[in-house]
């Protein structure tokens, strides 16, 4: 064995070009590269030029006109009525999400039985389409035939329960559909993260004496910070997006009354062709979005080097 | 005797074992069955309103089991209910929102399994950059993005088109706007954020000495990923999947924004039925096309268990 | 003989670190030269770049003769065996051995008497249809070698193939190893820690510190010539015993000590008077009948024994210092004892205090 098979030449005495080594592998990424930069970067800034510009039923790339798209942004009465229920909505869901997440999850830690059953059925929302949760809300909370019609049938005769059509709860409607939906999934992210958490330390608090109640809140869920990071990312890049839910459950309604600012710029841009009014809010959406993002980011990736 | 046999005979010293009725077991228990009634009590519903006829419904109590279980209200969703003046009811939705599924599912996982293997074991200059930029790009709202894609899919529709009659100049029309391949492209791309950091996570953890081996045995890009990387990494893919199957097929944004009424994904269809201002209402055929509608993620999350939580804190836990 | 592998003025930076720096080796035809080092020395990596694994920064290397710095690793006539095996885990054995031979086009004919051959050689005929994961660690590895062996390469590259074996396996396994190079005649570059593994199988062996060869010589050498103090310290188990003190005269002076240096043998650079080291390994002190004669004899007091079976380690004091005397087994030596001991300065090496070279 000593001839050997390939004939070999001195084909690697060449260094070869920067530009071609690896190539396949540059060509393979090109779709992730073209998404990245065409997509991501390019659309989103095209989006932001055009919210500076008078543009109503098409794009006017040349009618610049400054901030006055923000300026009637902000002077509109709906957007104002957007922004406050996603207030109300993102505060609310975020907190709720939080505690009932964590609290299912922790019941769920406690060594039980029938833990795969129980949070099968906590989770199975999740797998559903917003509009489907939308839609059996709305009929959950139908006035004349749901909920508050049996609750009267129990000899409760007074029992009001009817947010879908009182403009000043309505969105507590939608925050209970989206909490029936997300809690879930929080409560995933939360048990996977306490299943991470060394068993030593519950022995130890248990040497010590330490009630299990306080062993949660003082031991585990500091050690726990960067899943409820996580989870708060999560959830507040999803709060933002909610659309369909609204659409499915109240169509915004009654009135203008559980309006949110993801449906605002669908229905500037496609219903009622104003569509630099519609870059504008999705301008003012992203900035929300960086609110949140860019101190995450920086936490995460500014302190300590990239892997 | 020694110390231990001593121990051994008088018996544990600690604390009896607590007990399967303690107080605590019993606040735990019985909070989780009250919210296990929370989350079990829509499907309920759903279940027995679909099965009842509308007269029972106006009458009777939401809870209360079917007196007379009919199936009508399923045939009625499925064949009859309108949408404006189609009156083929949800079937015509859920063919097209499998037609949609099928090459969004087998698409985006193709590019995002390539983009990750890439990002694990052939990383270029600058590889890393479009990386972030892509997990970035999961957190940007739709809306940002939404219309700028409106205007690049009709272009690249004319440009194929203008493409096609180089050769052929009687060729129809050719549109991405509007047209199922249209949002299969808008499915791949939103979809690849979170599917790439799969793949790349997946990818990352397989031993590098594999990947050696492999490259000294001459296979290139395309030989490692075909014949190393693809067989041992089924279970990924089937997570990848349940991801895609479930996310695609909720989608109605997408849905509304890039297709046409003919072509209009299931979640639209249903929400356009029940949502219908004329007409009166048939709560028995909304509950039944909303179950309809729900039957297909239900299916796979319940047939597939641990992988769907593993998929959903895939991106999550480990990102 | 022809050179089988040439490196030459090798440097790969990995951004501002320098793990390797104007690397030279020239290793023979039929040559098995052992890389050793203590992690992070850069062996691996010297090895990955032979494999063409890892692109260079600068310099040259060649195989038989041709440049193959910037060529694929599967042109180069390399073939490797890694710690983890590597073994494609969805393929059978057979699929594993012949996985190379179809990516480089051969005949079917070809690869099936070319996997009977390395089975054969390598006893693994029965093993070819099961699976790696249905396999024990050694057979594993042996089949990680069938990988290179089908392939017919000039050159076998080995990252540390012995250490995820347990020790009975790997002694084992070691002199299996010796036996195929003995057969094969191939040139064999072999990675490893484990300095047992390294003097038993290598015919010559390169220490490795901070990208740079420390000493490379024959087993022999390294362990009787050590050409520094890193070296002297890094081979030899309990290691060297190191003193400091001064040559004055042809004698070695440093407390306690006063070792004449008639039996010694300098290098090229003779004695110089100056501060220097001197390393006595442990199993070089003389103990028992034989101290009567010792060219130098000391009595030191016994700190501690660690009775190991084959033989007895014994802790002194020398110097203010702690002195490790390595014993027969049969010893009878207890704490407190005083010691006599004896040293022959002729196995003992010296080293320049500032320059850490041997004198």
């Amino acid at each position: 064995m000593a001839v050997t098979d390939t004939g070999r030449m001195d084909v690697g005495a060449k260094r070869p070009s920067r530009l071609f080594k690896n190539m396949t592998a540059k060509i393979a990424a090109i779709p992730m590269i073209a998404t990245a930069l065409v997509v991501f970067i390019g659309c989103t800034a095209w989006t932001i030029y055009h919210s500076f510009t008078r543009s109503r039923l098409l794009p006017a790339p040349d009618k610049w006109t400054g901030l006055q798209n923000y300026d009637r942004l902000w002077s509109e009465n709906r957007w104002l009525v957007s922004i406050e229920n996603l207030a109300i909505f993102g505060s609310c869901s975020l907190v709720l999400s939080l505690v009932i997440g964590f609290i299912l999850a922790a019941l769920l830690d406690r060594k039980i039985r029938f833990e795969n059953t129980i949070r099968t059925i906590i989770l199975y929302p999740f797998a559903l389409s917003f509009v489907v949760t939308g839609l059996v809300w709305q009929w959950l909370l139908n006035p004349d035939l749901g909920l508050q019609n049996v609750v009267r049938s129990w000899g409760w005769e007074t029992f009001t329960f009817d947010p879908l059509n009182n403009a000043d709860i309505v969105i507590y409607g939608i925050l209970i559909a989206g909490i029936w939906q997300g809690s879930g999934f929080v409560m995933v992210l939360m048990l996977a993260g306490m299943r991470g958490i060394d068993e030593d330390v519950w022995k130890a608090s248990r040497v010590e004496g330490i009630p299990t109640w306080k062993t949660y809140i003082f031991i585990v869920i500091p050690m726990m910070r960067p899943v409820f990071v996580t989870a708060l990312v999560i959830i507040s890049a999803g709060i933002i997006k909610v659309y369909d839910l609204v659409v499915a459950q109240t169509s915004g309604g009654p009135g203008i009354a559980s309006e949110v600012p993801a449906k605002y710029v669908i229905d500037k841009m496609f219903g009622s062709q104003n569509l630099g009014l519609g870059f504008a809010a999705s301008t003012m959406m992203l900035l929300s979005v960086l609110v949140v993002l860019i101190p995450w980011a920086y936490l995460e990736f500014g302190g300590k080097k990239e892997r | 005797m020694t110390d231990a046999t001593v121990n051994a005979l008088s018996g544990p010293k600690g604390p009896k074992p607590k007990k399967v009725f303690s107080s605590t077991n019993i606040i735990i228990y019985g909070t989780l069955f009250v919210v296990c009634m929370y989350y079990l009590l829509p499907l309920y519903v759903m279940i027995v309103t679909s099965l009842k006829g509308m007269p029972e419904i106006r009458l009777g109590n939401i809870f209360s089991p079917p007196v007379e279980v009919t199936y009508e209200p399923w045939v009625k969703a499925w064949a009859e209910a309108c949408t404006g003046i189609n009156c083929d009811g949800l079937s015509r939705g859920f063919w097209n929102s499998v037609w949609i599924l099928i090459p969004s599912v087998f698409l985006s996982i193709a590019i995002a399994s390539v983009n990750g293997y890439a990002l694990a074991n052939w990383k270029f200059k600058g590889s890393e950059v479009f990386f972030t930029i892509l997990i970035f790009g999961a957190f940007i709202p739709y809306q940002v993005m939404i219309y700028p894609i409106v205007i690049l899919l009709r272009e690249s529709g004319d440009g194929i088109t203008a493409f096609i009659r180089i050769f052929n100049s009687d060729a129809d029309n050719f549109r991405l706007m509007g047209s199922l391949w249209g949002l299969v492209i808008v499915h791949t791309i939103f979809g690849m954020p979170i599917l790439t950091l799969l793949f790349r996570n997946y990818f990352t953890s397989v031993p590098e000495e594999l990947f050696k081996a492999a490259r000294v045995d001459g296979a290139g890009f395309w030989g490692i990923y075909f014949r190393i990387m693809l067989p041992m990494s089924l279970p990924i893919f089937v997570v990848a999947m349940i991801l895609q199957v479930t996310g695609i097929w909720n989608d109605f944004l997408f849905g509304v924004i890039y297709t046409k009424p003919d072509t209009y994904p299931m979640t639209v269809q249903l929400n356009n039925i029940v949502n219908s201002v004329q007409g009166i209402k048939e709560y028995n055929v909304n509950m039944a096309a909303t179950l309809l509608t729900g039957l297909v993620p239900l299916v796979i999350y319940f047939a597939s268990g641990k992988l769907f939580v593993r998929g959903i804190a895939a991106g999550a836990v480990k990102g | 003989m022809a050179n089988s592998v040439e490196i030459k003025h090798l440097d790969l930076n990995f951004g501002a670190v320098n793990v390797l720096k104007d690397l030279n080796l020239e290793i023979a035809e039929g040559e098995f030269l052992v890389l050793l080092g203590s992690s992070g020395c850069g062996k691996s990596t010297l090895l990955n770049c032979i494999a063409g694994l890892l692109e260079v920064s600068d310099g040259q290397i060649f195989i038989k003769g041709n440049n193959v710095t910037w060529a694929e690793p599967s042109d180069r006539g390399i073939g490797m065996v890694f710690q983890s095996y590597a073994l494609y885990p969805q393929m059978t054995v057979r699929g594993n051995l012949s996985f190379g031979l179809k990516n480089a086009k051969f005949p079917k004919a070809e690869i099936e008497k070319r996997i009977a051959e390395a089975a054969d050689i390598l006893q693994i005929q029965p093993l070819l249809d099961r699976k790696p994961a249905a396999l024990s660690g050694g057979q594993r590895q042996r089949v990680a070698i069938g990988r290179a062996l089908v392939r017919d390469v000039d050159v076998f590259l080995f990252d540390e193939p012995l250490s995820n074996l347990d020790a009975k396996l790997r002694a084992d396994l070691r002199v299996e190893l010796k036996r195929l190079h003995n057969q094969l005649e191939n040139t064999m570059i072999y990675v490893t820690h484990d300095q047992v593994e390294a003097m038993t199988l290598a015919d010559r062996i390169a220490i490795m510190k901070g990208g740079k060869i420390m000493q490379l010589g024959s087993p022999d050498e390294i362990y009787n010539r050590p050409e520094n103090i890193y070296v002297a310290d890094f081979i030899g188990s309990p290691s060297m015993n190191f003193f400091d003190g001064e040559v004055v005269g042809n004698h070695f002076k440093g407390g306690d000590l006063d070792l004449p240096l008639d039996g010694y043998t300098f290098g090229p650079g003779g004695a110089v008077d100056g501060k220097a080291v001197i390393g006595i390994r442990p199993e070089h002190i003389i103990t028992g009948e034989l101290v009567a004669g010792a060219p130098v004899k000391l009595e030191v007091p016994v700190e501690l024994v660690e009775p190991m079976g084959s033989d007895t380690l014994v802790y002194g004091t020398l110097n203010g210092q702690a002195l490790r005397i390595r014993m027969d087994g049969q010893a009878r030596v207890s704490l407190g004892d005083s010691l006599p001991i004896g040293i022959d300065p002729s196995r003992a090496s010296l080293f320049d205090k500032a320059s850490e070279l041997r004198l």
